[in-house]
């Protein structure tokens, strides 16, 4: 699936293709059975493609297009390598809940931050605030739980962990993730000509600040 | 000019939206009550897509620096100019220094008053929309704040007064969504059945309903969806089984399973239901599935 050709969706690759719905009047929801089919899913005509976890949204203009068309038109093409960023994000690793996460996974907290800061996160869809990117990737001993009760207040820039994900609170905002550090980077900004710092499909690296 | 003499209980400036920002998490927000949004804009001879005041209940009062025209169209409720009466889905002049206010509401919940040039903060990624989720876009509205306006189109106002009437009978149709399949044939002949109650929790993010539990097939119990992109109108179930009719405020993406989406109309419709008031869902089709 690395070639451009039109494949028609629906009958993409060895498996079974992927699941097509209308989702409202102006949409339609496919969902991937390799969700990894996401990062080269094309769709002619479409306005705007929104990704999510193992889905792509695709919205239109049905004065201008017709479902049924869109979807004869969709394909699989090429990975979109070619936008792919990587980002270097410095972290200081002193969240509020950075020990009970590491007492609580059986680690040090010298070892929670080797392993946190050891991978490449890929950013998987965005949503809950602008800007604010699920990474996958974490270390499976990293996997824990939201807080059982969010905080009203995370500050910007606070690095944090909630089940397989980690992420970066682009803005003040109430949130129940763990946090273990925080960076100075700016995530998002209205007023950039890029707005958001991390879009899906970019790798994301966490840099020790001691 | 236009001076905000008093936002009333609340009011923001919207658009058609924010367009093409989704991908990293800013919405597309705009006027709740779309098609009245659009109706105020062509009564001052602006295009659809200028700005105008989406303001919540009665209070808001404004005052024109400058001569103009100006609409006040959705909800039904007094409307004064220079402290006397003035019809709602009509252009009427503001002469310098007169004030506009809006009374509370008798029917609906949410007024649109579009100014003859539109109004012309200035945009924040494409619109002039206030996202309440997302926080980005122009302020809400203020005491005291300076609303500049826009160069004015064409000739302006052709018509003296839309025949239109009050927001109709909260019934709202809806087709079923991607996850209908979640729930159960009982579940979607309940939420079909039920006169759901509007929470005060209710705002542009979604409008919250509480009545009985939709179920979920016993394979989908306790099952967690993959977060998943979310659109306007979709009708999201969380374990606690109430409902949320997504709003123009909606979270890009959401992880609680969507088993319906309310239709443009129908979403118009949810900008004017006010806490306390019960809501019926019709479905479009005759098809569960």
């Amino acid at each position: 699936m690395t070639s451009d050709a039109a494949v028609p969706a629906g009958s993409t690759g060895d498996g079974p293709g992927p699941v097509w719905w209308r989702f409202g009047h102006d949409a339609i929801l496919v969902e991937f059975t390799d969700a990894a089919d996401r990062w080269a899913f094309r769709c002619p005509g479409a306005d705007e493609l929104v990704v999510g976890a193992r889905t792509v949204l695709v919205r239109y203009d049905p004065g201008r297009h017709h479902p049924a068309d869109l979807m004869a038109g969709a394909h699989l093409g090429a990975e979109r390598t070619g936008n792919v960023r990587t980002h270097t994000v410095p972290v200081v690793y002193d969240g509020p809940d950075l020990t009970a996460v590491a007492s609580a996974r059986g680690l040090s907290t010298g070892e929670l931050i080797a392993r946190h800061s050891a991978v490449t996160y890929r950013a998987e869809f965005c949503g809950f605030a602008p800007g604010f990117a699920y990474l996958s990737g974490l270390d499976p001993v990293l996997h824990h739980p939201r807080l059982m009760t969010p905080r009203t207040r995370v500050p910007r820039g606070a690095v944090a962990v909630a089940d397989s994900y980690c992420a970066v609170y682009p803005t003040d905002s109430p949130g129940g993730w763990n946090l273990l550090g925080r960076t100075t980077e700016h995530l998002f900004d209205a007023t950039a000509p890029r707005p958001a710092l991390i879009s899906p499909g970019d790798l994301v690296r966490f840099e020790v600040v001691t | 000019m236009i001076v905000v003499e008093s936002p009333g209980l609340f009011a923001s400036v919207q658009d058609t939206g924010r367009v093409g920002w989704s991908e990293v998490g800013v919405g597309r927000s705009g006027a709740f009550d779309t098609g009245a949004a659009g109706l105020a804009d062509r009564l001052v001879g602006n295009a659809e897509s200028a700005a105008v005041i989406e303001a919540v209940g009665g209070g808001l009062r404004l005052r024109a620096a400058d001569r103009t025209v100006v609409a006040v169209t959705g909800a039904h409720g007094p409307l004064t100019v220079a402290g006397r009466p003035a019809p709602r889905n009509a252009p009427v002049t503001l002469s310098t220094d007169d004030t506009l206010e809006l009374g509370p509401p008798t029917v609906g919940l949410r007024s649109y008053i579009a100014v003859r040039g539109g109004i012309a903060v200035p945009a924040v990624l494409g619109s002039r929309s206030w996202d309440s989720l997302g926080r980005v876009g122009p302020d809400p509205l203020e005491i005291g704040d300076w609303l500049p306006v826009g160069a004015p189109r064409g000739n302006g106002p052709l018509v003296e007064v839309a025949p239109v009437g009050p927001p109709g009978p909260a019934v709202l149709d809806v087709a079923a969504a991607p996850r209908r399949g979640w729930f159960t044939d009982a579940a979607w002949q309940t939420l079909l059945d039920t006169a759901w109650l509007v929470l005060p929790t209710s705002d542009r993010v979604g409008i919250r309903l509480a009545g009985p539990v939709l179920d979920r097939h016993d394979d989908r119990r306790g099952a967690e969806l993959a977060p998943e992109p979310m659109v306007r109108g979709a009708i999201q179930v969380p374990p606690d089984g109430r409902p949320i009719i997504l709003g123009p405020d909606h979270p890009t993406t959401g992880g609680y399973p969507v088993i319906a989406v309310v239709d443009v109309a129908g979403v118009a419709r949810c900008a004017h239901l006010v806490p306390g008031e019960t809501v019926r869902l019709r479905a479009i089709l005759d098809a569960g599935r």
